[in-house]
C-alpha cells in the first residue's frame, strides 16, 4: 500500500450528511472489469439531466477540479460496501477526506487504500469548514499525519485524533495481509483445536452428496 | 463475568491480536459474489498468495445475473465478464461455485442460510453490506470491501476492532399483515441511518421471538441501513427446528453435539450493553419510506412530513428528498399512483415473502399500467414456489416471474425502472438513482408491495383485503 505521511492540496467542500457509496461510485451504465474509476467519482452528481457537466457541482468548479482533500458531513460513505467508492477518490488524487464521521465499512476501505479518513471534533469541524469556505480553493491546506495537524489559510493549525495503530499502518504503508500472515501459526493451531471441539464448523459437507457416494 | 452473546462469539473466534491492536477474528464461512471476486483473485495472484481455506469458501453469481427465463452469461452483457472471471477464479482456487445455472444458485444471503452453510454462533463474511442477513440464524456476520475479501481469502481471518454492543428489544405482538420489514423500517426511522454505527446489534424481545426465521433475516438484513455492520438474533428452538436436515447442517451424532453448543448461545442475564433501545411493536401499522434514505419513513396512513416537523439537522436532506421524489410536504402516502412494483432482493425474497405476496394477489390482477416483477431469492425458492403453484398465481395476476438474483435492488443486472417512475419495492435502499436514473423508490413489505401492485396506488394491505380500498 502507498504510505501516507502528509498531503497538501485544495480542500473542496461537499457539505452534506449521509453521502452514500451509490452517490460516490454509481453503478455505471456499461460495466467492465477495468472500470474507469476516475470517471466514476460522483458520476451522476457531476452531470445535468442532458448529460452535460453541472457547473454547480463542487468538483466541477474550476478552483476545485484538482482538489486533493474532500470536506464533508456526518456518516460519509454509508450504504453499499463497494470499494470502488474509495478507488474512485484515489483515481482522482483525492488523498484525504475530512468528515464529521464515517460509515464503518467505508472507513475500513479507506485505510486499505492509503486514503486518510480524518474526523474532527465538532467545534474544530465547524471552524475548519468556515476556513475552507472562506479560502474557496485559492490556497491549499496541509494534512500531516505525523504531527496530526491540519494547517492552512485562515487560522492556527487544527489538531486531530487518529487511532495510533491505524496511523502506523498508513505512515509505513504496511501490507495488511502481510501483517496478518505473521500470525499464521496461531490461525492454524486455532483451526486444529476447533476441528476437534466443533468439527462441523471446520468442515463443509453436503450431506446429500455423502449419501450418494 | 456475564457476557453478551456478541462477546461469546467474538471471544471464541478471536485467534490473536495483531501488532496494531486489531483482533484477528476467524471467519467460519466466507461467500464471494461476482462483482468483487475477480479483483480479489487478481490481487492474490499478483502477490503470489494462496487461498488458505477454499473448503470454507463459497461463491455465488447474484449481482449481475439476468432474471429473464432462459438466461445465460451474456443475457446481461455488462455482467458476463464478471460472471466468467469469478468462474475461472473459483476453478483455479478450488472454490465451490453456485454458478448461474446451478439448481441452488441465488442471492448469497438467501443461499447460505437455506442450505445450512451458515450456522448459529458462526462468523460469516461477504463482500456485501447486507451480509448480516444471516444474523437471523444467530451468526455474526460482516459485510466487507474487496481488500478485506482478499485478506480473508489469504488468511481466513478479519483484522477488526471490537465494536460496541447494542441491544434492541422489540416488545409486543405484531398486528395482522405487519411484519419484520415494517418493524425494521420503524426502527431505522427512530434511530437514524447512523444510529447503529460502531455497534453490533442483538435483537431481542417478544416480537423477535415470535418471528419466523425468514422475518428475523429481514430484520438483520436492514441492520446496515441504520449503520450497523452486524446484527443478529440469539438462536432458539425456532432456529434449530428451521435448520435441522438442511444439506450442509451437521447430521447424526454431530448434530447432537452442535445442539449442545448452540443452546449456550445466549446473552447472560445482567450482561452489560453499551446502548439499549426498546421499540413497542404492538400497534405498529405497515410502514413505507417517503424519501431517499431508509430513515425517511411513515406509517401507511401517514403523510410526507412538513419541513417544520423534521429535525433541523435533517431538514436539508428532507427538502432534497421532496424534490427528487416529486412529493409535496403533507401528501398522504396511501393513494399515490405507482408505475412499478418489485418484490425480491436479499431483504424479502424467501418463500414466506412470496407466500405473503401470493395471498394478497390470488384472484386479483395487477392494475393497468403497472409493471410488477417478482424475483425469487434463490433457484431453490423459485422451485419450491413453483411446486406450490405460486408462479401461476403471480403470472395469472400479471406479474413478471423471473430467475433468481439481486435484480432491481441495485439494478446491477440491467433490471431498472424508467426515469421518473414511482416504484414500491421490497428492497433495502431508496437511494436516488439506485433502481435506475431518476427512479423514485418507496421501500415497503411484500404485503404492501403486492397490495400496491393490485391497487395501482400505494395501498394499505389491510384495507385491500378487507375490501375497503
Amino acid at each position: 500500500m502507498q504510505p501516507f505521511s502528509s498531503h497538501t492540496g485544495i480542500a473542496a467542500p461537499l457539505l452534506k450528511d449521509d453521502i452514500n457509496t451509490d452517490q460516490i461510485a454509481p453503478i455505471m451504465h456499461s460495466r467492465s472489469l477495468k472500470e474507469d474509476y476516475k470517471a466514476m467519482l460522483f458520476h451522476r452528481a457531476r452531470q445535468r439531466e442532458d448529460g452535460s457537466e453541472d457547473p454547480d457541482f463542487v468538483l466541477n468548479k474550476p478552483q476545485f477540479r484538482a482538489a486533493g482533500i474532500l470536506v464533508t458531513g456526518n456518516n460519509f460513505g454509508a450504504g453499499s460496501s463497494r470499494e470502488s467508492a474509495v478507488w474512485s477518490m484515489v483515481a482522482n488524487n483525492i488523498r484525504v477526506i475530512v468528515a464529521k464521521s464515517f460509515a464503518d465499512i467505508y472507513r475500513e476501505n479507506c485505510l486499505q487504500n492509503g486514503l486518510l479518513p480524518v474526523v474532527l471534533a465538532p467545534q474544530d469541524a465547524e471552524a475548519f469548514i468556515t476556513r475552507v469556505l472562506a479560502v474557496n480553493g485559492a490556497a491549499p491546506f496541509t494534512i500531516d499525519l505525523v504531527t496530526q495537524r491540519i494547517s492552512g489559510p485562515g487560522g492556527p493549525p487544527i489538531a486531530f485524533e487518529f487511532p495510533a495503530a491505524d496511523r502506523t499502518r498508513l505512515l509505513e504503508g504496511l501490507d495488511d495481509i502481510g501483517m496478518t500472515l505473521k500470525h499464521m501459526d496461531e490461525i492454524v493451531s486455532w483451526e486444529r483445536r476447533v476441528s476437534l471441539a466443533q468439527p462441523w464448523s471446520q468442515a463443509t459437507q453436503d450431506s446429500r452428496k455423502r449419501e450418494d457416494a | 463475568m456475564p457476557r453478551t452473546l456478541f462477546d461469546k462469539i467474538w471471544d471464541f473466534h478471536c485467534v490473536g491480536q495483531r501488532a496494531d491492536g486489531r483482533d484477528l477474528l476467524y471467519i467460519d464461512r466466507h461467500i464471494l459474489h461476482e462483482l468483487h471476486a475477480h479483483h480479489a483473485f487478481a490481487q492474490l495472484e499478483k502477490q503470489q498468495r494462496k487461498v488458505h481455506r477454499p473448503d470454507l469458501t463459497f461463491a455465488v453469481q447474484d449481482h449481475t445475473v439476468a432474471t429473464k427465463p432462459g438466461r445465460d452469461d451474456d443475457t446481461n452483457p455488462s455482467g458476463s465478464a464478471f460472471i466468467k472471471a469469478m468462474r475461472e477464479g473459483c476453478r483455479k482456487n478450488g472454490i465451490r461455485l453456485f454458478d448461474i445455472d446451478d439448481p441452488e444458485q441465488g442471492i448469497s444471503h438467501v443461499v447460505a442460510p437455506e442450505l445450512g452453510i451458515v450456522l448459529p454462533g458462526a462468523t460469516h463474511a461477504v463482500p456485501d453490506s447486507h451480509a448480516s442477513t444471516v444474523g437471523g440464524l444467530g451468526a455474526l456476520a460482516f459485510g466487507c470491501g474487496t481488500s478485506e475479501l482478499a485478506h480473508i481469502l489469504a488468511t481466513q481471518v478479519m483484522a477488526l476492532k471490537r465494536p460496541k454492543r447494542m441491544r434492541v428489544r422489540l416488545d409486543g405482538r405484531l398486528g395482522a399483515h405487519v411484519n419484520s420489514k415494517d418493524v425494521a423500517l420503524r426502527l431505522i426511522a427512530e434511530l437514524g441511518v447512523a444510529g447503529a454505527r460502531g455497534y453490533a446489534v442483538e435483537y431481542a424481545g417478544a416480537a423477535v421471538r415470535a418471528m419466523p426465521i425468514e422475518q428475523r433475516m429481514t430484520l438483520c438484513n436492514l441492520n446496515i441501513e441504520m449503520g450497523g455492520r452486524s446484527g443478529f438474533v440469539a438462536p432458539d428452538e425456532t432456529t434449530l427446528g428451521w435448520l435441522e436436515g438442511r444439506p450442509y447442517v451437521p447430521q447424526g451424532a454431530l448434530w447432537d453435539r452442535a445442539l449442545e453448543y448452540w443452546h449456550t448461545l445466549k446473552t447472560d442475564d445482567d450482561a452489560a450493553f453499551d446502548r439499549e433501545v426498546v421499540l413497542d411493536c404492538e400497534d405498529l401499522e405497515p410502514q413505507i419510506t417517503w424519501g431517499t434514505d431508509p430513515s425517511q419513513v411513515v406509517g401507511i396512513s401517514g403523510r410526507v412530513p412538513e419541513p417544520g416537523t423534521v429535525e433541523p439537522s435533517r431538514r436539508a436532506a428532507a427538502e432534497s428528498a421532496f424534490a427528487y421524489m416529486g412529493l409535496a410536504p403533507g401528501t398522504p402516502l396511501a393513494g399515490l399512483p405507482v408505475d412499478r412494483v418489485f418484490i425480491g432482493s436479499c431483504t424479502n425474497s424467501r418463500l414466506p415473502d412470496l407466500q405473503t405476496a401470493a395471498a394478497v394477489v390470488r384472484g386479483r390482477h395487477v392494475a393497468a399500467g403497472v409493471v410488477a416483477m417478482i424475483v425469487p431469492g434463490s433457484s431453490s425458492v423459485k422451485r419450491e414456489a413453483e411446486r406450490a403453484g405460486l408462479d401461476r398465481v403471480f403470472r395469472d395476476a400479471g406479474f413478471f416471474w423471473g430467475e433468481s438474483g439481486c435484480s432491481m435492488c441495485a439494478g446491477g443486472n440491467g433490471d431498472r425502472g424508467q426515469p421518473g417512475e414511482r416504484c414500491v419495492s421490497t428492497t433495502n435502499r431508496n437511494f436516488e438513482n439506485r433502481q435506475g436514473p431518476k427512479v423514485r423508490t418507496h421501500l415497503a413489505s411484500p404485503a404492501t408491495a403486492a397490495a400496491t401492485a393490485i391497487a395501482g396506488r400505494i395501498a394499505d394491505v389491510r384495507q385491500l383485503l378487507a375490501g375497503v380500498a
